[in-house]
């Protein structure tokens, strides 16, 4: 671009340029004159800032002011957030899960249940978010990561017949192509978590969880599609495709709500979306709130009905049941307002050093200054 | 190139012949003898490199030899063949990018040069056979073909000039093309041949094709009825070379005798070997220390791969693939290396290579564009040959330049003149009446005067002895082409306007030297004007306004180891005098020894007050001499071998025992701001070599005024002159003069405190070092090895601690040499060569950077230039300001390049020891192929280009701000760990920054979780952030395109973002980016924590840019000045109080 427009301007100086040169030269045959534009001879006009201590001071303050406070009202917001986390994998002799992650067998065709047993301290009021969460699973491992075939999970019928190469070892069983292929749909979490609330006087109330809404928007509904047109049977759909060998029921009875089934299973959807750490939680079930009068989850003993189908143990995994409120800031995190306070604060505190710095010893500058 | 290296294959055994021959017109001669047509290459030039065929191979194989290029080629290759985490797209676009670019370029570039040879080789030409004329391709002349030029044509080979359209059997060429002398060249017929050139038999025996423009010797037997052939000598004189312009002549006849690749000019076409910038090598020492951590990575990673897999075998849930478990364990070590190696190779860009590149030809642009380079004068402003050496204009310790047309202007004014002792001084010039040009009796204007004889001797002597040519008034010529004569005007090196008569003014006069151009307009001041030669007649316009007439019989030509030319000439009365001039040196010990006392003190007392003077001497020759001295020289004229030698001899003998009758000054003054310039470059710690042909004493008083030498400073002086002092061998004496002044100069003077070495702040205890060229060799070719050796260290000791130094008496090969002492001498300090003449051309082909300077001894040392300035005064801001801006820009550029990418791929290396070591990119493969090419390049280049960080008004006003930068300041290995470092800082910030974030991945307030590509994107986005802003902070000068750029990478990534989540790639396999980052910014969490990453990353570096306060009163005034940017540059302040607050800067 800049070279284009040198030679434009070229051809304009050597219009311009000969005229004068006729008349002092004498027919000098082409001027190079320069031309004088403040591009060309490196007088753009300019913004010359200058970093002193003057100008970053406040700034510096200015940060540490806005940082404290922010840092403040996130910690004290992460600190409200109510968080119950129960850890159900069974290792220990005494924990009621023990009997069901000892006798796993991929092959048993009775699940194995267990009822963990737990007490909240104080009433959840708001919505409840439930998660199950995973430990030293790899889900972002390279091989785990890429064995899925984005296209098959988008609907596309070829896809569905003929999974992609990635998906190996679980793109085929019995030469029957696997619909959803891959490791990562085939080692899907399939325990299931009821909760279950004991009240004061021993009966006990199922908790209602919402499957729903779980997943991102944008994963249900455009980048999760059911192949076949909209509305049609997804048995039929996806006839001559076998599902994923870890997998107790085909893709198209995950659920028995048609717009919760097959690919756009929301559930399904949660574990494709990998995960950035071999430690993770995924969301679950929503409690959502019912009145305005009754906590979601009120003080209490509950337990936590399992259905145990997951087996983490070969790998030395443990598994949570995580009951959490929400924020605007998500979940309960303190590290982003220890973060604020302390940067705010390192702020600050600089700002106060600068100053005292700038003033003790700007003042010798200054004269230096002046005595040039 | 291949064909020019099979002819001189072939040319071995014709190199035995050590000459050609040739048959003119082809016509076997003598005519009985058997006619056998020699071999010789046809006229087809090929300057091209590629062919249509060979171009794709030929520049791959040749682009591939890059180190850079050949290593991502290994990286692609490697990512196509090995299952590695990133598509070889990533590496394979870049490449491809690159290669394609330069190879459009340089396939465009040899079309241009097949189209120059086609319109070379196809162009008509007329040649002579049998009588007739023939048109025929300028590609099919043959050797011996007798070919016709006419006016303003190109000769299209080199050819013997057998006839011209002028009376006087002579031409006119302008040699521009070849060595960009725009002035007039007198070229000779053969003498005496047939008028029909078709009856012509003859041959010409030659020497074979050498690349000397200058050097021609050959013979013509020319055969007529008489059995015995008729021998002519042929010379340079003779040769019309391809690629000059016939000027002034309606058309020649010339017989081809060097064609196509044999031609002198295309010997001559060669490129110039590559010079290396010093950053250059700096770069790649920073890319060893990265392809170490590059390799270590992957070699840990590796390492810890196979650590982890003992531990964590196979889980259900991640099962191997068949083929996985099938290959070998060590091949899979090997290839999972690879697999690191590739993921990890952003860290060694293929886009920096692009960029420094892009910078360096684009930043180029900004010295021919600059106005202050233009001069008038020439209508020309700067030239650029090489953009790989820009940032070298800011690192130079040591200026080696040339005096006559560099240091001073070459335009030579007559002065004073002494004759028989007496000194005549022309008045003020202001009216030529006065002085003695009044015909009667003006000699007696002055108290003493020499006698009226001498006088008019002297002045005749003037008047012929020299090789000027008249330019003929545009009053003769108005039939030729007016367009011509217009330029001829203009050129005319000698048009006087201020003291010529208006009947006379259409006189001009053409000359090799300025210098005889100043005597012969010093004369005709006097009253003898020089009216032409016509047909070896020399007119005199004396003071009596009568012609006189003398016949030319020879002109001894001057040359540089005579160092004077004489000249032969017959009197009407039919005396023949030989009237010589030269250089005292050479010419007093030629004369009788009683006048040259008298004579000798004007000269000295001239020559220090720096004018170049000119002894001259005369001599009657008797005719049984002058017999003689006809014969030796024609015999000498004649020889085939050792021509030049023999000649010398001849003209040896022949100028001896002459009588001096006076000497000439002549001033040559200095350039504009010579001194100024001076005093800048050394106050920039540049330290200031003359290198001179000229005498000592006028060498001296240059210095002098330029201010190298100044009043307090104590000279030590090595030449011939203080070696014979003492009477003792001169070998001797050297030793002990060597070792006197390396005493005084080296071990006396006060130990200089680093940081401010080279400075000149320590008065009293300033040197000047003076050598002459003979001393110099005794000095570099000592009798014996060690104490060459020796004499060597003393004498760059010696130098090196002197503030200026001066060479005179070089030749150029000297030059060449002490440039290259210096340059080889500890430190290896960064040499510049300053010169205008071909003389200078060997230094500045050996110093790290040659400029040359558009003066008036030709173009030889601007085409062999790195850049090219009109004038000396130039030097000034070329190094101190575009030189300084130059190395900053691409100095930041490097580093900041090494930066950006090591907290690019820090992260990703970080992330491993979270995936298991199992090559997981943590970026999306947009992502990682985008961020050199356009999410990060931008800024930097606009930065790279643009940046003042001082502004070059106070540049120009400072010069001590230069030695900030020296020796490589901002490349330094602490620099490049500070750099290291920061990029470690901030990988790591970004890395666990968000790691903490997402140890509860919950960060919606829907409470929905983010994945990897979430993870990745956020440290991205954090990334591409703090690496422009940290540019951002950097940039001290922002113009309307740093904002643009900045602001709009920052605003084209967030766009990009979008848009490449925003839809389902059809032809992406997987779709990981779908609506990530939308979600990203969805979470106010992520907005937090990056807001929060990005100021924690900045705030070390704000706080050390407000720590180190910077040079606290340049910036002041920089804001001052930058208010009123068209404000003239303010006046220099007295010297002492710029040196002293300069001092103190430097020094807190």
């Amino acid at each position: 671009m800049m070279a284009s427009s040198y030679k434009d301007e070229d051809g304009h100086i050597t219009v311009s340029g000969s005229g004068a040169a006729a008349g002092g030269g004498g027919g000098s045959l082409r001027s190079k004159k320069p031309e004088n534009t403040a591009f060309k001879q490196q007088r753009l006009p300019a913004w010359q800032p200058i970093l002193t201590a003057g100008t970053v001071l406040p700034a510096f303050f200015i940060i540490g002011l806005m940082f404290i406070p922010i840092g403040i009202g996130l910690y004290v917001t992460s600190n409200n957030i109510k968080e119950f986390e129960v850890d159900y994998t069974g290792v220990e002799m005494s924990s009621p899960c023990f009997t069901c992650s000892q006798n796993f067998s991929w092959n048993s065709t009775k699940p194995c249940t267990c009822s963990v047993p737990f007490h909240l301290d104080q009433p959840y009021e708001s919505n409840v978010f439930m998660y199950y969460g995973l430990s030293n699973f790899y889900q972002n491992h390279r091989r785990y990561v890429k064995s899925r075939d984005d296209s098959q999970l988008n609907g596309n019928e070829e896809s569905l017949r003929k999974p992609s190469k990635e998906c190996e070892p679980y793109a085929k069983s019995n030469n029957k192509p696997i619909a959803p292929c891959g490791a990562i749909a085939n080692s899907m979490f399939n325990d299931s978590l009821e909760l279950i609330y004991i009240d004061p006087n021993g009966t006990k109330v199922q908790i209602p969880l919402t499957a729903t809404g779980i997943a991102w928007w944008t994963d249900k509904h455009v980048k999760f599609r059911n192949p076949g047109a909209e509305n049609t049977n997804l048995t039929v759909v996806f006839q001559g495709t076998t599902r994923p060998v870890n997998w107790r029921r085909p893709v198209f009875q995950l659920d028995s709500d048609p717009d919760n089934n097959g690919f756009i299973n929301e559930d399904f959807i949660v574990w494709m979306r990998t995960a950035a750490l071999p430690t993770f939680r995924k969301l679950y079930r929503i409690i959502q709130r019912r009145s305005n009068v009754h906590p979601t989850l009120p003080r209490g003993n509950y337990t936590l009905e399992v259905v145990y189908n997951y087996p983490v143990r070969s790998f030395e995994g443990r598994k949570r049941m995580i009951l959490s409120t929400i924020s605007w800031m998500g979940g309960k995190n303190p590290f982003l307002g220890i973060a604020y306070v302390s940067v705010g604060s390192v702020c600050f505190l600089l700002g106060v050093l600068l100053l005292i710095i700038h003033h003790k010893y700007g003042n010798r500058n200054n004269a230096a200054e002046i005595s040039h | 190139m291949l064909r020019r290296r099979l002819n001189r294959l072939f040319g071995g055994d014709e190199g035995r012949v050590h000459s050609r021959t040739i048959y003119v017109g082809h016509k076997s001669c003598p005519p009985n003898e058997a006619y056998i047509p020699p071999k010789f290459c046809d006229n087809r030039i090929v300057s091209s490199k590629y062919t249509v065929w060979n171009f794709l191979p030929k520049n791959l194989f040749e682009q591939f030899r890059r180190i850079a290029n050949f290593y991502f080629l290994i990286i692609f290759l490697v990512q196509v063949i090995v299952d590695t985490p990133t598509s070889p797209v990533t590496s394979g676009l870049p490449l491809f990018f690159v290669i394609t670019v330069t190879a459009v370029k340089q396939g465009y570039e040899d079309w241009l040069r097949h189209k120059a040879d086609r319109e070379v080789n196809e162009y008509r030409v007329s040649v002579l056979e049998d009588g007739r004329r023939i048109r025929k391709m300028s590609a099919k002349i043959k050797v011996g073909d007798i070919v016709e030029v006419e006016e303003d044509e190109t000769f299209p080979c080199d050819l013997i000039l057998l006839q011209s359209s002028r009376d006087d059997g002579t031409c006119f060429v302008t040699t521009a093309s070849l060595d960009g002398e725009s002035n007039h060249k007198t070229h000779y017929t053969v003498a005496d041949l047939e008028s029909d050139l078709q009856y012509l038999s003859a041959t010409i025996e030659c020497e074979q094709p050498q690349p000397d423009l200058y050097k021609f010797v050959g013979r013509m037997h020319i055969y007529r009825n008489s059995q015995e052939p008729d021998v002519r000598s042929l010379g340079p004189e003779n040769l019309l070379l391809k690629g000059a312009n016939l000027k002034n002549t309606q058309k020649i006849c010339g017989v081809a005798v060097y064609t196509g690749m044999e031609t002198k000019m295309a010997l001559n076409y060669q490129g110039k070997s590559q010079k290396r910038s010093a950053v250059e090598k700096s770069i790649n020492a920073f890319l060893l220390v990265y392809l170490f951590i590059l390799v270590s990575k992957a070699l840990v990673c590796t390492t810890l791969k196979y650590v982890w897999q003992s531990k964590h075998d196979e889980t259900w849930y991640n099962e191997k693939t068949q083929k996985e478990k099938e290959t070998n364990q060590y091949l899979k070590m090997f290839t999972d290396f690879l697999s690191f190696m590739v993921l990890f190779n952003f860290i060694i860009p293929v886009s920096m290579y692009v960029t420094v590149e892009m910078q360096k030809f684009l930043g180029s642009f900004f010295i021919t564009w600059d106005k202050d380079f233009f001069d008038p004068e020439i209508q020309e402003g700067a030239l650029v040959n090489t953009s790989d050496l820009n940032e070298e204009l800011g690192q130079v310790e040591y200026i080696f330049t040339d005096k006559t047309g560099t240091l001073t202007q070459n335009n030579m004014e007559f002065i004073e003149c002494c004759i028989d002792g007496f000194q005549y001084k022309h008045g003020d010039g202001s009216s030529e009446l006065d002085g003695f040009c009044v015909t009667d009796g003006p000699v007696n204007k002055i108290q003493q005067k020499a006698g009226r004889e001498r006088e008019e001797l002297f002045l005749r002597a003037l008047c012929l002895c020299h090789t000027v040519q008249v330019k003929e008034s545009t009053k003769q010529r108005q039939d030729q082409n007016d367009q011509f004569d217009q330029i001829d005007q203009v050129d005319g090196l000698g048009l006087d306007h201020g003291f010529l008569d208006p009947p006379q003014k259409e006189m001009g006069f053409i000359a090799s030297s300025p210098d005889e151009i100043a005597l012969v307009k010093g004369a005709m001041r006097y009253g003898f004007t020089f009216l032409g030669l016509e047909s070896k007649n020399m007119k005199i316009l004396n003071r009596n306004k009568d012609v006189e007439t003398y016949e030319l019989l020879h002109v001894l030509n001057f040359d540089p180891v005579r160092r004077r030319m004489s000249v032969m000439v017959r009197s009407k009365t039919g005396d023949i005098l030989l009237f010589c001039k030269g250089a005292d040196s050479s010419i007093f010990p030629q004369v009788r020894q009683e006048e040259v006392e008298r004579i000798r003190m004007h000269v000295e007392r001239n020559a220090t007050e720096g004018y170049r003077t000119l002894c001259v001497a005369y001599k009657h020759l008797s005719a049984q001499e002058y017999a003689r001295a006809d014969a030796d020289l024609r015999e000498a004229r004649l020889a085939l071998q050792d021509r030049e030698e023999k000649l010398m001899a001849v003209y040896n003998r022949v100028e001896t025992d002459m009588i001096l009758i006076g000497a000439t000054a002549v001033e040559d003054q200095l350039q504009d701001e010579a001194a100024q310039t001076m005093e800048a470059l050394q106050g920039a710690g540049m330290k200031v070599w003359v290198l001179t042909g000229d005498k000592m004493e006028t060498a001296k008083s240059t210095c002098y005024a330029c201010g190298l030498f100044k009043k307090n400073t104590e000279l030590l002086e090595l030449t011939l002159r203080t070696l014979e002092d003492g009477g003792r061998s001169r070998e001797e004496r050297l030793h002990d003069l060597l070792l006197e002044y390396h005493k005084k100069a080296v071990q006396d003077a006060p130990p200089v405190k680093l940081g401010i070495t080279r400075s000149w702040s320590v008065a009293g205890h300033d040197y000047g070092f003076i050598i002459d060229g003979a001393s110099l060799s005794m000095v570099l070719s000592s009798s014996s090895e060690p104490n060459s050796r020796r004499y060597k260290n003393l004498f760059l000791q010696i130098c090196q601690n002197c503030t200026s130094v001066l060479c005179c008496r070089m030749a150029p090969l000297q030059k060449a040499q002490i440039v290259k002492l210096v340059k080889n001498s500890k430190g290896n300090p960064i040499t510049l060569s300053i010169g205008d003449g071909a003389n200078d051309v060997s230094m500045i082909l050996e110093a790290h950077v040659g400029i040359g300077i558009k003066g008036k001894e030709g173009r030889q040392a601007v085409k062999n230039s790195d850049y090219a300035i009109p004038k000396l005064k130039h030097l000034k801001k070329l190094l101190l300001a575009h030189g300084h801006l130059y190395y900053v820009r691409i100095a930041h550029l490097v580093q900041y390049f090494f930066y950006k990418n090591l907290c690019f791929i820090l992260p990703q290396f970080l992330y491993q020891f979270f995936c298991g070591y199992s090559q997981q990119p943590l970026y999306d493969a947009a992502y990682l192929t985008m961020y050199n090419i356009c999410f990060t390049s931008m800024p930097i280049l606009a930065y790279s280009l643009l940046e003042q960080h001082i502004c070059i008004e106070v540049l120009l006003e400072h010069s001590t701000l230069y030695r900030d930068i020296a020796k490589n300041a901002m490349l330094r290995w602490k620099l490049f760990l500070y750099w290291t470092a920061l990029g470690i800082f901030h990988g790591l910030v970004f890395f666990f920054g968000v790691r903490f974030l997402f140890s509860n991945p919950a960060l919606q307030d829907n409470g929905q979780v983010f994945g990897n590509w979430s993870y990745g994107t956020i440290v991205f986005t954090v990334l591409v952030f703090t690496v422009t802003l940290k540019l951002a902070l950097d940039t001290r000068h922002w113009t309307w395109i740093n904002h643009f750029v900045i602001w709009g990478s920052l605003a084209f990534y967030v766009f990009f973002s979008f848009f490449w989540g925003g839809i389902i790639w059809p032809f992406l396999k997987h779709q990981r980016l779908y609506f990530v980052f939308a979600n990203m910014l969805s979470s106010v969490s992520a907005w937090l924590v990056i807001i929060l990453l990005i100021l924690l990353s900045l705030l070390p570096e704000i706080l050390l840019v407000v720590l180190r306060k910077p040079r606290g009163p340049h910036a002041r005034q920089k804001k001052s000045s930058a208010g009123d940017p068209q404000s003239p540059q303010s006046p220099a302040r007295p010297l002492l109080t710029r040196t002293f607050s300069d001092e103190s800067n430097t020094v807190i």
